[in-house]
């Protein structure tokens, strides 16, 4: 195995032909079909491998779906599956490995933030184009990087106005409370930001940080209970995947119920849910932009795919996975590709990356659509309260589609990010 | 035909009692227009009928359908799902009556949605309903949920419910809630009199939720100055109790912190401390606990489920048992070739770490599992105003302390302990004098393995299950063993208690990330004053 690595390296880099470099690294497939290489890369061990495993199979999933539809002009895909391992360091040296050994014509990958800012400079330095799937804090604009996932006012904002709203309760008193690391902080800074906006006076907002992993929240728990004593007061969480079940035990365990102060949870999603005793969150909620329990068509089709797939290839869980939000969003980035090759007739990267501008996409959450300059997604805004099934009940959903902004206007009213008339990031004029 | 006939017969058995008020109001909900959908639920909520509550009941649960059959819209109430072949199927009645409409397959019906703005405007018509039936509820816990959330409304209609609760009630904490509901409502409601009276209950009540309240009447300059005085007293006493709350909550959760971590490295106290082996396997043994506690409970629901709450007691000894097995493999396969080579060990055992954690992902999958909490431990015990204790970390405090006595009198107590004692203070001459040294050292890791899968069943009923649940406990677990003093036992438990008490106490002030910061440098300055810990084993070991 490392003989041909090594031959396929030598190769490439005495000849530089991608296509001829593609034909010698798989000695099994037939000259006659020609593939296209595409990278993904998903830890598949270490701590984020609970969530980014998932990501890895209906990326894998898409594939298939492609491949047996005849591949992308003419061409079958064949997928470069790396394992970065939970490591942000090893994630920019897979991706150089990706673009320049492997030669993928685009990456499907990431999950935290501190694993996209690790491969950034690679994907900018050498080209590269990498789809990016999960919600995130923004404030971030790379030619070569597509969003598919939601930017905070996609997401943190319409969670907190839902609260707000006489529908969602009318609430007035926000504990702010994440993990430490740059997604809860940017989240809170945006969060804070607007509820000062709307004229939440600062002493109804708490905000608090814990450590990765952190187990006990009994200090915390103990501090909301104070918090909301005099009632109208919730919880914005940021906490991230494995520190919420202890914070959820906790929090019911001390007496405190989702009508009295809800949880409105943003890192917690169908597939978190799955590994959980749900029956403390019963009745908080969520904010994302897909759920599986959206009733659609295509979504009906697309659970049962991924399921059937699940079972098929052996997956631990079988047919009994779920689809989530990032999972939707890994799903169509792989057909907004493949669209916007088809649409350039090319595989290279720059004409591709202006191919995807405006693309649309029937997803399961609804027809999605890549915005025509900023490099982010179109997506509906949904709120679903949590069932004992590990399942969301929409309790919410905007009627169209919300514009992306990377850049938000609570924070940075004078950013704003372009592709097409400026060089990214510019400054808006006053 | 036999279908259409079904069709008119349901659709007589669906009619209210006719009004073409409700009927239209019945079309409307169907709609896809929200002004009109709620004031369908007023025009449902305002006949005060019983049978339309539940029907608005039933409509919040999100299970009413509505169907359309030869032209007409009729809404449906759902019961039971079931899956026939491959449809699902769902038993209807009718809207009013419910009188049975027969099976229908699922995919035949569209459910009604309610969305929270519809649940909102349901929630009133069926609160004085549900809190009438809620007040009369068995269970305490319900009771006095009701009697919290009639105080918040403190709606002036809600006293003599209240006061009728408050005679039947008999218990303690329900009727202290029921009080406090009262007040409230008075405090908002009542004559100058009654305010100031109410002012000076709540504040005998040491009712924290009153807080904002009485600080509303103490600014409100247009009350008597009798009631805003009685405001401001009741106010002072209740940040008195306060602070208490406060006080022995914190003491609570050091204890509990500390028994978590005295659960974490007792393990690790006797395989580090006893035999010297570095165990970096600690963690994963924890996990080997965790997964054992999963595997059982999964047993019991699918053997026994109507008694899965009691699975847990039985997960205890199995979970001690599966990882005590492990580490009897691990220690007769491989550590006892390496005593006396502390580094070898440590890379040894770190390696058969990994080995452990990754077969977990292999079999059990990347994801975390799901762990139920049995209901005997789920909530938690009211011991003063202000104050729960929650049923689980009670439940390790007594196990922590169970498992030290239990250990003590093996160690001090038992033949056995004495030969363990005797192979760690000389091995060679208690080989002499016809110890095993060998069995003694395979029951020894074996007991403390058996300890870390004790800790991670126990550990279940805090936190997650997953592959990599080793790796959160394993610095705590060394952290306090280290600090307590390699060797001695007391040593572990001192540390524990310190750690958790030290770390509970500075974090309300610090913050959870500064409050861990905080702790590491504790422990690194103690460590530079005191590098052998709290308690030093006094010269021996000499082959070590």
């Amino acid at each position: 195995m490392a003989e041909f690595s090594r031959r396929d390296f030598l190769k490439g880099s005495l000849v530089a032909g991608t296509a001829l470099g593609a034909g010698l690294s798989f000695p099994g497939v037939p000259r006659a079909q020609e593939t296209v290489k595409i990278g993904v890369l998903h830890s598949l061990s270490g701590t984020m491998a609970i969530s980014e495993v998932s990501l890895r199979d209906v990326v894998l999933m898409a594939v298939e779906e492609i491949n047996a539809k005849g591949g992308v002009l003419g061409k079958k895909i064949s997928p470069v599956v790396v394992d970065p391992a939970s490591n942000w360091d090893l994630f920019a040296e897979k991706a150089k490995q990706l673009l320049l050994q492997d030669r993928v014509a685009v990456v499907f990958g990431c999950w935290t933030s501190v694993s996209r800012k690790s491969v950034l400079p690679v994907f900018e330095n050498n080209n590269g184009l990498l789809f990016y799937p999960v919600q995130y804090e923004g404030e971030e604009c790379s030619k070569n990087v597509f969003y598919t996932g939601a930017t905070p006012n996609q997401q943190l904002i319409p969670g907190a106005e839902y609260l707000m709203s006489k529908e969602g309760g009318g609430y007035k008193k926000f504990y702010l409370l994440g993990t430490d690391y740059v997604f809860p902080r940017t989240a809170n800074k945006i969060l804070r930001a607007f509820l000062l906006a709307k004229g939440v006076p600062a002493d109804s907002i708490a905000e608090e940080y814990t450590p990765f992993n952190h187990q006990d929240y009994q200090t915390i728990v103990g501090k909301i209970k104070r918090f909301s004593s005099g009632g109208g007061a919730c919880v914005l969480s940021t906490i991230n995947g494995d520190s919420n079940v202890p914070f959820y035990k906790e929090f019911a365990n001390q007496g405190l119920r989702s009508e009295n102060a809800p949880i409105m949870a943003y890192s917690v999603a169908e597939d978190e849910l799955r590994g959980m005793d749900t029956s403390a969150l019963v009745g908080h909620l969520a904010a994302w932009n897909y759920f599986q329990s959206v009733e659609s068509e295509n979504n009906r089709k697309f659970v049962q795919a991924f399921k059937a797939f699940a079972k098929k290839s052996n997956l631990p869980g079988g047919d009994k996975r779920v689809t989530d939000d990032p999972m939707e969003a890994a799903y169509f980035g792989v057909y907004i590709w493949k669209q916007a090759v088809e649409k350039a007739k090319s595989f290279d990267v720059d004409a591709v990356r202006k191919a995807v501008y405006g693309q649309t996409f029937a997803a399961p959450s609804g027809t999605i659509k890549m915005h025509e300059y900023n490099h982010h997604t179109f997506r509906p805004v949904l709120i679903g309260e949590i069932l004992k099934d590990g399942q969301f009940r929409i309790v919410s959903r905007t009627k169209g589609l919300v514009e992306p902004e990377p850049w938000s206007k609570y924070t940075s009213p004078d950013k704003g990010c372009d592709w097409v008339k400026h060089q990214g990031t510019y400054q808006k004029k006053a | 035909m036999v279908a259409w006939l079904a069709a008119g017969a349901a659709g007589h058995a669906a009619l209210p009692p006719a009004s073409p008020e409700i009927a239209g109001a019945l079309t409307d909900l169907t709609g896809e227009d929200a002004d009109k959908r709620e004031a369908a639920v007023t025009v449902l909520g305002k006949t005060r009928d019983p049978r339309w509550l539940q029907f608005l009941h039933a409509l919040r649960e999100g299970s009413v359908y509505a169907r359309t059959r030869a032209g007409k819209t009729e809404v449906v109430v759902g019961g039971a799902k079931a899956t026939r072949g491959d449809q699902d199927v769902i038993d209807i009645a009718s809207a009013y009556d419910r009188g049975p409409l027969g099976t229908v397959p699922l995919a035949e019906l569209k459910e009604v949605p309610a969305d929270r703005r519809l649940r909102l405007v349901i929630k009133p018509y069926l609160d004085a309903d549900e809190t009438r039936t809620q007040l009369a509820d068995p269970d305490p816990a319900v009771r006095r949920g009701a009697a919290v959330k009639l105080g918040n409304q403190a709606e002036a209609g809600a006293a003599p419910v209240v006061e009728a609760a408050l005679e039947r009630e008999a218990d303690r904490w329900v009727r202290h809630a029921l009080r406090e509901a009262l007040a409230l409502i008075r405090l908002a409601n009542g004559n100058p009199a009654q305010r100031a009276d109410a002012a000076r209950t709540l504040g005998e009540l040491h009712s924290e939720s009153a807080r904002p309240a009485l600080e509303r009447l103490v600014a409100d300059t247009g009350a008597s100055p009798a009631a805003r005085e009685a405001a401001g007293q009741a106010i002072r006493r209740i940040d008195r109790w306060g602070l208490l709350t406060r006080t022995v909550e914190t003491l609570f959760q050091g204890a509990s912190l500390a028994s978590i971590l005295l659960l974490m490295a007792l393990g690790l106290a006797v395989v580090f401390g006893l035999m010297g082996v570095i165990n970096m396997a600690h963690g994963e043994l924890m996990a080997l606990g965790a997964y054992a506690t999963f595997v059982v409970q999964n047993w019991f629901r699918a053997a026994w489920p109507e008694r899965v709450d009691l699975y847990f007691v039985v997960a205890l000894p199995v979970a001690f048992l599966v990882a005590a097995a492990v580490g009897l493999v691990l220690e007769r396969g491989v550590i006892r070739l390496l005593y006396g080579r502390p580094l070898e060990t440590l890379l040894l055992t770190w390696g058969a770490s990994l080995i452990i954690q990754q077969g977990l992902r292999l079999w059990f999958g990347a994801a975390n599992v799901d762990v139920s909490a049995p209901r005997w431990l789920s909530g938690g015990v009211p011991v003063m105003v202000g104050l729960t204790l929650p049923y689980n970390r009670v439940f390790i405090i007594g196990l922590a302390t169970v498992s030290v006595g239990a250990m003590y009198w093996l160690l001090f107590r038992t033949s056995a302990g004495l030969r363990i004692r005797a192979v760690t203070q000389n091995r060679a001459m208690s080989s002499c004098l016809g110890v095993r040294a060998g069995l003694v050292d395979a029951t020894t890791f074996a007991f403390g393995a058996g300890l870390a899968g004790l800790a991670g069943c126990a550990l279940t009923q805090i936190g997650n299950v997953g592959p990599s649940l080793g790796q959160n406990y394993i610095v705590d677990s060394f952290m306090v063993v280290v600090t307590g003093g390699v060797g001695k036992l007391a040593g572990t438990i001192l540390a524990a208690a310190g750690l958790g008490g030290l770390t509970k106490g500075i974090e309300p002030a610090l913050g959870a990330v500064f409050g861990k910061v905080a702790i590491l440098v504790a422990v690194i300055l103690f460590l530079q004053r005191r590098p052998a810990g709290l308690f030093a084993t006094r010269g021996r070991n000499a082959e070590a």
